[in-house]
Order: C-alpha cells, then structure tokens, then sequence
C-alpha cells in the first residue's frame, strides 16, 4: 500500500520538519523555500513527475522479496555457469565487515587523517594482490576485469608510444568489445592474433593474452613472453585469480601489466556487478598506470600512516592529461577481496584453487565418458573447459535447470553445440553426479 | 603511539603465524585427479596465516579510524554525502538478488530485469529523457558512455570536423579526462563575475568544430546558471550537443527536467543522488540518458519489455548502433537495486522533499557564515555553498588549515580547493538528511575556528590534533613510492 497522504508526507530520512524549516526560511529573511528555486526558468518549473507515492518498508519490502524469488538463484540450484564471473566461496565475515558504516559509508580518502582505515586497506588490497600475481606494484582497483584489460591496452599504447593493440583470439569475446569500446575513439588499431600461429608484428604495442583463456585452456605464456620481448612490446595477461592457488603467476612469466576480475574473491556475483577489475605491472611503469594508488608514509609525529599518492596521474589533478578518467577505485569490494584473501589465507588458498581444479577435471571425464558428449579442445585446463553436446545446449540446460541446475554457457554462436563449464570448490559430488546424470539423458 | 594503537595497525602480513587458517574448506569428495606438469604449477603464495578473531577485529579497528555518514557530518561538495538508507542493502544483499549469475538465461532473472526495466523507467522521468541505459558502472563511465554517443552521432551526420568539446572551468577533473578518451579537443570556457558560464567566451567558440558543451547542473560553485536555455540554444544554433553531468541533480529532484531545458544528454550519479552508499570510493553507477536522436546509440545493454509475450517478456537488448559494451556484464546491479529501492520508498513526494530541504539546508549555512567567512557568489545557492577562505591566509591560515581543524572538532572536511576557479575554496554541500541541530553545530564550529584564526593562528595552522594520526608526508609518498608489503621493507623506486 503506498502512503496516500500528499501534503503532510514527512520521510524518515530528512529529519527537518515543517516547524523546522519555516524557522531556517526566517532565519535567511525569504518566504517559501520555493524562492530558493528562482533561478529555474519558470516556464520549466514544478513539473509532472510521474513516479509512484511513497511506500512503507514493509510493503516495499515484501514486495520485493515476493519478486526476488522469481529469480532462479545460486544459493538453491547448482551452478556450473562461469565465462567471467564465478560461484566461490565468500566466508561470513566479508558481508560483516563490508557492512560497517564506517566503511561503507565513506568516501574517497581525500582527507588522509579521516580515513586511514580505507587507506590501511587500500595497501593490504595492493600488497595482496601483486603477491599473488606476483607483480611489483598493484592499484586499488578498476570497475572491473573487462574494463582493467582494456585499460592495460591503452596503458601499453602510452608506454611503448605505438598505436596497434594485438589481442589474441582466445580472450573472453566480451572483453574484446569492451576492448573495441575503449581503444577505438583514441584511434587505436587492434589485431586479432591467431593462437594456432602466433606472430606478432614489431609495430605491436602489446599483446592481449586471457589466462586461462576464455574457453579454460591454460595459456602458455612462455611462448607469448619471447615474442613480445622480441619486438618491444609489453605482455599484457588477464588471470584468474583463484588459478593463482596453484599456477604460476603472470608475473614469473615476466608479464608487464596484469588485469584479473576480482569477483571470484569473495565478491557477491550479484547478476555481474559491483566487481573490482584487479591492475597490476612492474615498477618502471608505475607513473604510466591508472587507477588509485595508495602509499605508506608517516605524519609530522613520526607515525606511520598512509596516503592516496602518485596523483598527478589522475583526472582530478591532470584533468584531460591523465592517464584515464576514472574516478573511482571499488574501494568496497576491493575490501572484500581483502578479507576473503586474508580468511581463505596461504593454504586456504591453495586448497581452494585444488578443490576447483580436481572437481573440475573430475566433471570433464565422467561427460567425455557420456556417449555422445565430447571434449573437443586439448590442452590444460583449470576449472573451465568446452562440452560439446549432441543437440543445442540451451535445450539440455532447459532440463538442468528443472533439475536444480544452472549449465554451462551456450556458446553455440562461435562453437556449434558446445557450452563452457566452470566447477568449483562449491559444487558438491553429488551435483555433479546430477549434472552427468542428466547429461546421458541426452547421450547417443 | 602506545603499544596498542601500533598493534592494532600492524599489516597482514606482519601478524601472519605460520599454521593459523581463517576457513575450513571442505574435504576433496570426488576422486583426485591427476595435477599439471610441474611448470605450470606455482611454488610459493605469500598470503598471511591469521585466525578468524583476529582479522575480523583488524577490520573492525580500522574501520574505526575512518570518518563516515553513519558517525559524522560529511559536507563534501559535490559528492552528495546523504544517509543511504540499510533497506537498500539489505534488498540488495537478499540471495533473490545477490547470487543471480549474469550469464543466467533471461527466463531464471525476470524479477532482477523487471527492476531495472521499472528503474530505467523513474530515470526517464525523472530527467525528462527518451532513452535511457543503466551499463555504465560509475559517473566517469556515464561521462564516456554520453561523449562517445555525441561522437557516433556527429560521425553519422558527416561532421568529422566537429571535434571541440566545451568545458567549464569550474567542472570536475572527469569532464575533461573523459571528452579526450572519446576523441575530442578539449577547450575550457570561463565562467562570468555573477558565476554563470560566459557567453561572450560561448559565442566566440560557436565555430563550425564545435561538437558540444559539457555543462555540470548546478555547477560545482552551487549555482544554477541562470543564462542555461540560452546556452543550449547557442549550442544547437551552432550545431553542438549539450550534455549535463548530472553529479549535483540532488538540487533539481522533481524541480525541474534536465530534458526539458534542452539538453541532449546527462548521466546521474546513483551513489550521490540516489544515496547507493561510496563504500570509501567505489562502488558507483553512471546511468546515461538521452533525447531521442541519441537513443540509438546507447550503451548496451538496455532492458526491453515484450507485453505480446506470454512469459519472459523483459529482456536484454544492444541498440542498433550502439557505442558498445563497457564492461563484462549488464552494470552495477547491486547499486541498481539500492537506488530503485530508494526512488520506491521516498516516492514522488519523497523526490520533491529530497531538493528542496538540500537547497533550503546549503542556504541556511550560506546565511550564517557569510559574515565569517568570504562568499564569491552572494546568491542563492542551489544544494551547495561555495566560499573563500583567504581572510587568514597572511597568519598561515588556509583553506587546507580551516579543513583539517575541522577534523579536530568531528566534522568531515568540506571539499577543498575545488573548483580550482575559486581561490582557497571550500565546497560545502550539507544535504537533506542533515538536521538544523547539527547544521547549528556546524555553523558555530565554523565561527569557532575562524576566531581561532585570530587569535592562535599556530593552532588552526598546525591542525589536526585530534585525529588517529596527523598531517602526513605527502612529498615523501611520491618521491619514494612505498607502494605494497615487502618482506625486504624496501620501497619501491623508479630508478630500478
């Protein structure tokens, strides 16, 4: 039920009332609060607005539980749907703290002396995550892990001062508009590269390499590091974080700008967003890179404190010179990668990245083994991996999904008849005996 | 420092204890497979060994150094620092929302697209705009989202030519940050004695390059420009696009349509106007709306509505000559959902209230410092007051000494030295959410300080005092970067 009553509406988030704000209407020597608004051409004032009344929470509440059920959700069906966003374990702490005012509530670290827990955990988030992609230096943090790589683009174009972006054709296509979106306009010219026969050309920027791939093969990045190193351009990797439990990071590879979606660290997957794309590269580069950046320090004590540093990069010093316009660090989920990272810890992580990878490789066999469903690319792979099914795969996950099961993805589009697995530490042994069940359902 | 506070501080890293774990992960229940050839695989991760009590209390005392809406008045201008309302989480965090994977099939998330079909919707509204796209994930995306389709579109009309972006001086950093990402020129315009943009400068820019004019409304100095249908007329006469930042629509809620002045196109800032909470910087939405001619080319995806449909009637679209994708997936759902569940509960009343009591408090503080401290622009002001703090600067009092002393007192700073045009400046946005009581409080701080600039000009100088720490070493944070742990403790420098 909505509130009817119009005039005397008093919502409970502005605590002025209509006593309260004749006296300030006093107070400044003016009549009506509308006298405030003359500034607005007349003509255009007080339009229609054709919004519903307010609504009680109780209502609204109800209401939107009623429709949130509606939503086939990850928390009552297994789900073996990945390609960019993944169903890990998240521990109760991260939604504990995350919801803390005083960070959640906050903004931006301008003011370094009122905000050195954001600060504090702006370098943990840093520290934590060129660990693991074994980097030098991270920021904290892109919108998110399409965005990064598109940013490492353009960073790469900056720092080898060439305008050809080479991107290899197995990263997540995705990514590759979001590529197209970025570069394009800077009059930026960007290549497809054949991973059957790469070669890359000395007029390269970078090469634009996923890891694992989009289709879940395991990257040699061996390889890619000698071209690249061969012509004077910069190695630029898009990992997975979790993979990084037990493979070797893109920066043992000598990789010289790292990307990641951080949404597999403890991030809700809420329907793709809010995520934090991950940034890393080497020192030398540092002043090249986008994003915040937050530096230790101390203060006129002697105390250690930490500050947003390395600024004059940013748009809200170099205006049209910086090196991107982004404003923003997704501090919060930044926050939340932290904790998970700092909860999971060094042989929680590990175990974890094992779990995926064993119950993965586990999947795979018992369907290559289902009369008719095939794998149809070799090579390693982590967690994700390309099915090949009989008949189009939205019809089989049709029957999943009646079965508790969210399948793969349907990439039919650009591989006929094959969906992408993804398996994780969350999926039990017994979904995935129901998801191979269903499966042979389907088998010749 | 006492021992405590310097434990409490004390990093990751530094506290890790080899053997401690912070989860339990199940036990492998499907046989073990075979593990990849041993080049592949990595040695050693460097991440701590810590319990669970242990790091939930480091987040909880960190949290604890920082300032916030929850616990002060935060008058940062232009950021819109209101409440945001713990129903909007709480909806937000719901499993029927929050564990919806992006790649689910259309028929599994009608509930999640009919939100942001109803949101799309208020938003159009709102603004008084044809088209709108929720994708952007934050208002600098928004800002490319909206340049890069006045680019595709003045592409598509033959103007190549048409490469010179218009930008106020007193506009935010993203403005032009993002005009060059998508390609234009950037050329700043002055603004006028009275604080509204000049319109000799507009008239003498008014060339055949001209591709458009991003105009902040009410601008950064709190004013709403009294000259803005001229200006959007100037523009079109001259065959530009008119874009508006929507960062400060807090001060136009219900008032007055965006569309309805003339503009082409706008983006809003959820988290400041529509109260999705800052999380300390991030995360934010930066949906961009349109008049008609740039409806094609909106970001994808938009939400569309089928009603000849039996079932499944929303779904996701690419418009047909849409600048593209911006990120992996659909937007900043999460943030979605919080600022829809605001728009429902406040209401169109709600709306109305939000501007008006934003608007009435700014000018209730304007009144009652302008006699302490200097007021460029003795106007109304819209949601937000801009003054000068140069009254003190010969004792070293500054903006920046008025901003930290400040701290000392519990209140957060306004912003500082923006917009650049104002000497000294301090923007002071105090919002709706902010009673007369603390706005009293705050005023007579204000007054306070001032007479501390007087008489113990050393005093404001040195501030703060009273804060967890104090005036940090900015110079020496960017001379040697100390950028992330490092067992060595060697901080990272650029010669190597």
């Amino acid at each position: 039920m909505p509130v009817s009553d119009t005039s005397f509406f008093q919502s409970h988030y502005m605590p002025n009332t209509p006593s309260q704000q004749q006296e300030m209407l006093d107070s400044i020597g003016i009549n009506s609060i509308d006298d405030l608004f003359s500034d607005i051409p007349t003509e255009h004032r007080h339009p229609t607005l054709d919004i519903p009344h307010p609504i009680s929470e109780i209502d609204l509440k109800s209401e939107l539980m009623t429709l949130g059920i509606q939503n086939r959700n990850l928390e009552q069906n297994a789900c073996f749907l990945g390609a960019g966003a993944y169903n890990h374990f998240s521990p109760s702490i991260v939604k504990a703290i995350l919801t803390r005012g005083e960070f959640l509530t906050s903004y931006t670290p301008y003011q370094a002396e009122a905000s050195q827990g954001t600060l504090q955990v702006a370098y943990e988030f840093q520290s934590l995550i060129s660990n693991l992609m074994s980097m030098d230096v991270a920021n904290d943090g892109m919108y998110d892990g399409a965005t990064s790589f598109a940013e490492a683009a353009l960073m790469a174009c900056r720092v080898t001062k060439r305008d050809e972006i080479y991107v290899l054709d197995t990263i997540n296509p995705v990514y590759r508009e979001v590529i197209e979106t970025y570069a394009s306009p800077q009059k930026l010219k960007i290549h497809t590269l054949s991973s059957s026969n790469p070669r890359l050309p000395q007029t390269a920027s970078c090469l634009l390499v996923q890891y694992p791939n989009f289709h879940g093969t395991i990257e040699d990045l061996s390889l890619y590091k000698r071209q690249t190193e061969d012509m004077g351009s910069l190695l630029v990797v898009s990992a997975n974080p979790i993979a990084m439990g037990i493979l070797k990071p893109p920066g043992e590879f000598g990789a010289d700008i790292v990307t990641g979606e951080g949404q597999a660290l403890g991030i809700p997957i809420s329907y793709g967003g809010p995520y934090v794309g991950l940034f890393c590269t080497r020192k030398k580069f540092v002043r090249q890179m986008p994003g915040r950046i937050v530096g230790r320090t101390n203060d006129s004590d002697g105390k250690t404190g930490y500050v947003l540093t390395l600024q004059t990069r940013e748009q809200h010093i170099r205006r049209e010179k910086a090196t991107s316009n982004i404003c923003t660090s997704q501090a919060l989920l930044a926050l939340a990668a932290t904790i998970t990272m700092a909860a999971v810890g060094k042989t929680g992580f590990r175990q974890q990245s094992e779990l995926s990878y064993h119950k993965a490789h586990y999947t795979a066999s018992l369907i290559q083994n289902i009369p008719g469903f095939s794998l149809p690319i070799q090579g390693d792979f982590f967690n994700e991996f390309v099915v090949k099914c009989p008949i189009n795969p939205s019809k089989i996950n049709k029957q999943l999904l009646a079965n508790g099961i969210i399948g793969g993805l349907d990439i039919s589009s650009s591989m006929p008849n094959c969906m992408l697995i993804a398996v994780t530490e969350m999926n039990t042994a017994s979904q995935i005996t129901a998801l191979a069940e269903t499966l042979k359902k389907f088998g010749s | 420092m006492n021992n405590i506070q310097e434990f409490q501080r004390k990093l990751l890293m530094d506290r890790s204890v080899p053997g401690r774990i912070g989860s339990i992960l199940p036990e492998l229940d499907v046989p073990q497979q075979n593990l990849l050839r041993p080049e592949l695989l990595r040695d050693n991760l460097d991440f701590p060994e810590l319990s669970e009590p242990e790091i939930v209390r480091y987040f909880t005392n960190l949290s604890r150094l920082n300032f916030s809406i929850d616990t002060n008045f935060y008058p940062l201008g232009s950021c819109t620092m209101k409440y945001n309302p713990k129903i909007n989480d709480e909806i937000a965090f719901s499993p029927g929302y929050a564990s919806l994977h992006p790649n689910q099939p259309i028929d599994e998330v009608q509930g999640a697209l009919t939100i942001l079909y109803r949101l799309q919707g208020y938003l159009r509204e709102i603004t008084g705009m044809s088209g709108v796209s929720l994708a952007p994930l934050a208002g600098a995306q928004g800002e490319l989202a909206g340049v890069l389709m006045m680019r595709r579109y003045l592409i598509e009309q033959g103007q190549t030519q048409r490469l010179k972006m218009l930008i106020p001086d007193s506009a935010h950093g993203t403005n032009p940050a993002s005009a060059k990402m998508a390609g234009f020129d950037v050329v700043s315009v002055p603004t006028d004695n009275s604080g509204n943009i000049s319109l000799e400068a507009l008239r003498i820019e008014a060339t055949n390059d001209l591709a458009g004019i991003m105009i902040t409304l009410p601008s950064t100095l709190g004013l709403f420009d009294q000259n803005i249908v001229e200006i959007c007329n100037i523009l079109h006469k001259a065959g530009g696009l008119v874009y508006a930042d929507g960062a400060n629509m807090n001060a136009l809620l219900g008032q007055v349509k965006i569309g309805d002045l003339g503009f082409d196109v706008m983006h809003l800032n959820l988290h400041k106007t529509f109260s999705t909470p800052h999380g300390g910087g991030g995360p934010g939405a930066g949906p961009v709306a349109v008049k008609s001619i740039l409806e094609p080319y909106l970001p994808a995806p938009i939400i569309e509505f089928n009603q000849e449909l039996d079932e499944n009637n929303y779904y996701l679209k690419s418009p047909n000559k849409s600048i593209g994708k911006l990120a992996a997936f659909h937007g900043n759902f999460g943030v979605l959902v919080r600022a829809y569940v605001y728009i429902r509960t406040l209401g169109d009343y709600g709306l109305k209230q939000i501007s008006q009591n934003a608007v009435l408090n700014a000018n209730y503080i304007k009144e009652h410092l302008k006699e302490s401290y200097n007021l460029p622009f003795d106007r109304n002001c819209m949601h937000e007051v801009v003054f000068s703090a140069t009254k003190h600067k010969d004792k070293g009092v500054n903006g920046l000494a008025i901003s930290k002393r400040l701290l000392d007192y519990g209140f957060h700073a306004p912003t500082m030295y923006f917009p650049l045009t104002v000497d000294e400046a301090l923007l002071i946005e105090p919002t709706e959410t902010e009673s007369k009581e603390t706005l009293d409080l705050f005023i007579e701080t204000m007054k306070t300080i001032d007479q501390e600039a007087r008489s113990q000009p050393g005093l404001v100088h040195d501030a703060p005092h009273n804060t967890p720490i104090r005036k940090l070493d900015e110079a020496k944070a960017a001379r040697q970067p100390d950028l992330r742990w490092s067992r060595s403790e060697e901080s990272l420098s650029d010669n190597s």
